[in-house]
């Protein structure tokens, strides 16, 4: 199949589909490949790139549409590119099916079928071709340094000659994969970093970046955001309220906002309303990632940078990863790459359009003149529910003490119980037996108990050199047929003769083994 | 006493004794330890022979003399790996004396017997009395309740000496793979068992009556099989639990034999050899999580539930990828178990071991205290091999550091790293403690085939996404590996 990238139209956008590295995978998926002249110049790849990787550079957008079978492209179609498809050609690239039905409309009317990016599955498989992660992690990086960009003071705290600089504060709302994205670069810059989410199961992620959660009072079961693909659920009207007044109470303190909060398929919702803004020190920076959708912050205007009467800069751009041409296009590419080699899956250069596959389902809106649009469920649940963690209650000092104090009351009270017992069984024997045997009895107790006490210290690695010296010093036994052997009797001595034999073989044998052992043992 | 200075002697004895097993409480100090306890025994028996014991001491030197070449013989040329079966046999013989010597009181009680009965009708010792010598004359001296207890001690000695006696015999058979190591019970089960006990019940009550010699020796028939049925009836995996309870028995018979013949020495010793292996015993069933009484029934207690279903596949690897991982690896966690022994695959390991640690890797070995069929056997193989003791660690010791390892190889155990444990309450072997592999960033496990462990239940670990099983005879497997990573 021929696969082409045309030279993005959008104003401003520096993005494109095809890299010279993703040329050459792609010809190893036996595809061929074509490039509009100058489509990678603003991302920093130009055409005598392309030639060298194989790419055949085309002059107009229309001899390439009309010479390839697959159109890659970044940002959603105009008319005018629509108008070119035609049956049996298919388009690949952001679309936005939700919010654009007439574009979608148009797509359906020319025939083609259209493979939107931003549609690809939550699931594992599919993650090396979620290309809306690749972007917002671009994003997120991008919102940081451009916060930076705006904002005078270090991010890091440093004690210097000429003065203590503090670190700064940074505010990241939305943990989504731009808000993770933001907090590591955010704290990677050495500034202390404060993370918000909706979804409570974020919180470990967030930890995990090196950033602190901020926990909100409010008993609600929070939706898990399993059961919505990963993505955060609209929340109720009572805990927006106590969202709202945790943030008013960071506001003051917080030096960077970035706000990353999108719920799929709405307007964004407003979270940075315009009296936090006011609250915040001069010099602040609030970056608005949302832009595109309306934005999280009250004062947010789209795509442009605005200073506000107290003096806090509120960036609204929405083309983050267009800013970072050259890596989104890379990763872009890339994603588009991976979902070239699931359509070919012989790597021989044909395209099965395997609708039965989840993720290519999903993310087909228009297939052979029809609107696949929306996609059924797919077969595999996205992230599997998270069970609610128990948490460990921390004791405090006093219930610490109370449990000391109950263990060792327990244990005082077991302690006199045995010796009670002991008492009254040792008295009870002496009450009978007659005092001949009652001397030998004091004496087996007490070698019992001192037996008790030596063996508990003896070290597990050394239980099989225990086994042996008990063995050969069991063979005391020796002592009664040694008594017992000069007592006349022609049969006691035959008996204790073999006795003291196989007692003399134990002796020997037990202690010279245990040697052997224990001289193994040797520290490295 | 006549015999003051062997009092003295074995209070020292004693001493030494405790001192010895004290003594065991340290790799170093262990080495000591042993000294005491050969000076201690050389000590008593010394004593014994230059004073109570003091007729026919040639005969006795000469018998001691014997035995102790051949035990030496013995000692010297046992493999490390048979260890097990020898602690066994070494208890059987003790086991058989105490049967001897508790039969020789009986005799020499029979023998004196008209000495006793005239002392006892007329308050005087007769005549014939100054005649005895020794023990007899001890036993001739005693009143009639003292010779009651002498009986039922004597009775007692017996019993336990004879239970020793089979089990060991049993023991040994299953540990040297003479008698196949499983779980197998007559018809009747224990019920035989607690039959024969209390007709052994009966016959000590028969024989304090005045039963005579045919008692005794009936309830030594009895007790023989007692100590071979109940061990027949215990599996392999287990033989630790076993091993120990065997020790203990023959410290209690030695006990009884000394309450008997009125030597404190042999109560104190025996006492200390008793506790000793109750103890040992009381370990090896805790680190089970099982009752000692459900050991010594035999078998694993039924199910409360269905086990949990285990998802996924065993993925096989080649001994390339196992050394791949190897080479990556910063820590490495070794776990043995009874295949090692079999295997005999413990200086291959050892080779394993200290090439990696060459390379500066870390290397760990985590030992749970009922891998092997002896308490601490797999610490005295890893010895054997020159694997040095302080990279040897208990399961305590190494169980949360498990997160942080690269690679753990689990040779030849199965039981003792199996998940299931924690994760499913149904399971045989819930609660039991066990080493936390799983948790590992990758896990070998090399094993002969498919199948299951000594509990026999599947092992969830062998299915986990993190675990390859490297399939083959533990040493042949481990020289392969040898082999490719010192290229």
């Amino acid at each position: 199949m021929k696969i082409g990238a045309p030279k993005e139209i959008f104003e401003g956008e520096a993005r494109v589909a095809m890299t010279p590295d993703s040329a050459l995978q792609l010809q190893k998926l036996g595809h061929q490949c074509y490039i509009q002249a100058g489509a990678g110049h603003a991302a920093g790849y130009e055409d005598p790139a392309y030639e060298k990787a194989g790419v055949t550079v085309l002059p107009s957008v229309e001899a390439l549409v009309d010479e390839v079978d697959f159109v890659v492209k970044v940002r959603p179609p105009v008319e005018s590119e629509l108008a070119l498809l035609k049956p049996g050609k298919t388009l690949i690239s952001f679309f936005y099916p939700a919010q654009n039905g007439d574009l979608l409309e148009a797509a359906k009317a020319t025939g083609a079928n259209v493979i939107a990016m931003d549609m690809v599955p939550r699931i594992s498989r599919a993650q090396k071709m979620d290309a809306l992660s690749s972007m917002a992690n671009i994003s997120g990086y991008r919102a940081v340094i451009e916060a930076g960009n705006n904002f005078g003071r270090f991010f890091t705290g440093q004690v210097t000659a000429a003065g203590k600089v503090p670190p700064a504060k940074v505010l990241i709302v939305g943990a989504g994969v731009a808000g993770l994205a933001a907090i590591g670069t955010s704290t990677a810059l050495g500034a202390i970093t404060y993370a918000f989410d909706v979804r409570p199961e974020v919180a470990e992620q967030i930890e995990s970046m090196g950033a602190e959660f901020v926990y909100l009072d409010f008993e609600e079961s929070q939706t898990d955001g399993a059961a919505t693909g990963g993505y955060a659920a609209p929340s109720s009207p009572e805990f927006r309220e106590a969202q709202l007044k945790k943030f008013r109470e960071l506001a003051p303190d917080m030096d960077i906002v970035i706000t990353t909060a999108l719920i799929p398929g709405r307007d964004a919702p407003k979270l940075w309303l315009a009296d936090m803004v006011a609250s915040m020190k001069r010099g602040s920076v609030v970056v608005d990632l949302a832009a595109e959708r309306g934005g999280n912050c009250d004062l947010t205007v789209k795509d442009e940078k605005i200073v506000t009467e107290n003096g806090v800069t509120v960036v609204g751009y929405t083309d983050f990863p267009s800013r970072m041409a050259a890596q989104s296009s890379q990763l872009y590419s890339t994603n588009i790459r991976h979902m070239m080699t699931d359509l070919t899956p012989a790597k021989d250069g044909v395209v099965n359009h395997n609708m039965e596959d989840d993720v290519i389902r999903g993310a087909t809106v228009v297939h052979q003149g029809a609107i696949t649009f929306p996609p059924p469920p797919p077969k595999i649940a996205a992230i599997a529910a998270q069970k609610p963690k128990e948490k460990v209650k921390e004791l405090t000092a006093e219930e610490i003490k109370a449990r000391d104090h109950a263990a060792f009351k327990k244990q005082t009270r077991d302690q006199i119980l045995m010796l009670g017992i002991g008492a009254v069984v040792l008295l009870g024997v002496g009450l009978v037996a007659p005092a001949s045997f009652m001397s030998h009895f004091i004496v087996f107790a007490l070698s019992c108990f001192v037996g008790f006490q030596v063996i508990w210290n003896v070290s597990h690695s050394l239980h099989t050199p225990l086994m042996a010296v008990t063995n050969a010093i069991s063979s005391i036994i020796i002592l009664g047929a040694l008594m017992q052997i000069g007592s006349g009797n022609f049969l006691v001595i035959v008996l204790a003769a073999l006795s003291v034999f196989m007692a003399g073989i134990n002796i020997f044998g037990g202690f010279m083994v245990t040697r052997r052992m224990l001289a193994m043992f040797q520290k490295s | 006493m006549e015999f003051g200075f062997t009092t003295a002697a074995y209070v020292v004895s004693a001493v030494l004794f405790i001192l010895s097993l004290g003594g065991l409480s340290g790799q170093e100090s262990a080495k000591r330890a042993v000294w005491y306890g050969i000076v201690g025994m050389a000590l008593a028996v010394a004593a014994t022979i230059v004073g109570p014991g003091k007729g026919l001491w040639i005969l006795s030197v000469l018998l001691i003399a014997g035995g102790g070449i051949i035990g030496w013989i013995v000692a010297k040329k046992v493999q490390m790996t048979e260890m097990p079966q020898l602690v066994a046999a070494m208890h059987s013989l003790v086991g058989l004396a105490a049967v001897f010597v508790g039969y020789n009181t009986h005799i020499t009680m029979g023998h004196v017997w008209d000495i006793i009965a005239e002392h006892h009708a007329t308050g005087v010792l007769p005549a014939a009395y100054e005649q005895l010598s020794g023990f007899s004359k001890i036993v001739a001296h005693k009143s009639s309740v003292e010779l009651s207890i002498l009986k039922v001690e004597t009775f007692l000695g017996v019993f336990i000496g004879a239970v020793t006696f089979t089990g060991s015999v049993i023991a040994f058979g299953k540990l040297a793979g003479k008698i196949t190591s499983q779980a197998k019970k007559l018809p009747g089960g224990h019920l035989l068992n607690a039959g024969a006990a209390l007709g052994s019940l009966v016959l000590l009550v028969i024989y304090v009556q005045g039963g005579g010699a045919w008692a005794l020796i009936l309830m030594t028939l009895l007790a023989f099989f007692i100590g071979y049925h109940l061990i027949m009836g215990i599996g392999g995996a287990d033989m630790p639990v076993v091993v120990s309870m065997l020790n203990s028995y023959s410290g209690w018979a030695a006990a009884a034999i000394g309450f008997s013949l009125g030597n404190d020495l042999l109560i104190v010793t025996g006492a200390l050899v008793g506790s000793s292996g109750a103890i040992l015993s009381y370990i090896m069933c805790k680190a089970m999580n099982r009752s000692f009484v459900s050991v010594i029934l035999g078998g694993f207690g039924g199910a409360t539930g269905p086990a949990m279903e285990v998802e996924g596949e065993q993925v096989a690897i080649d001994a390339q990828g196992v050394a791949d991982a190897l080479n990556e690896a910063d820590s490495v966690v070794i776990v043995p178990g009874y295949g090692m022994a079999v295997a005999q695959a413990q200086n291959a390991v050892s080779e394993l071991t200290s090439m990696l640690r060459g390379r500066g890797k870390e290397v760990r070995f985590a030992i749970h205290p009922v891998a092997g069929r002896l308490p601490g056997h797999m610490n005295v193989l890893l010895a054997e091999a020159r694997v040095p003791y302080d990279i040897v660690m208990e399961m305590d010791e190494i169980n949360d550091d498990f997160p942080e390892t690269d690679v753990v190889i689990v040779i030849g155990s199965n039981d003792i790293v199996n998940p299931a444990a924690q994760d499913d309450p149904n399971s045989p072997i819930a609660g039991m403690p066990v080493l936390e592999v799983w948790k590992a960033k990758q896990v070998f496990v090399s094993k002969r085939g498919q199948g299951t462990g000594y509990s026999g239940i599947e092992n969830p670990l062998f299915y986990k996404e993190n675990t390859r099983m490297f399939y083959g005879d533990a040493k042949k497997s481990l020289e392969e590996l040898l082999h490719l990573i010192r290229m």
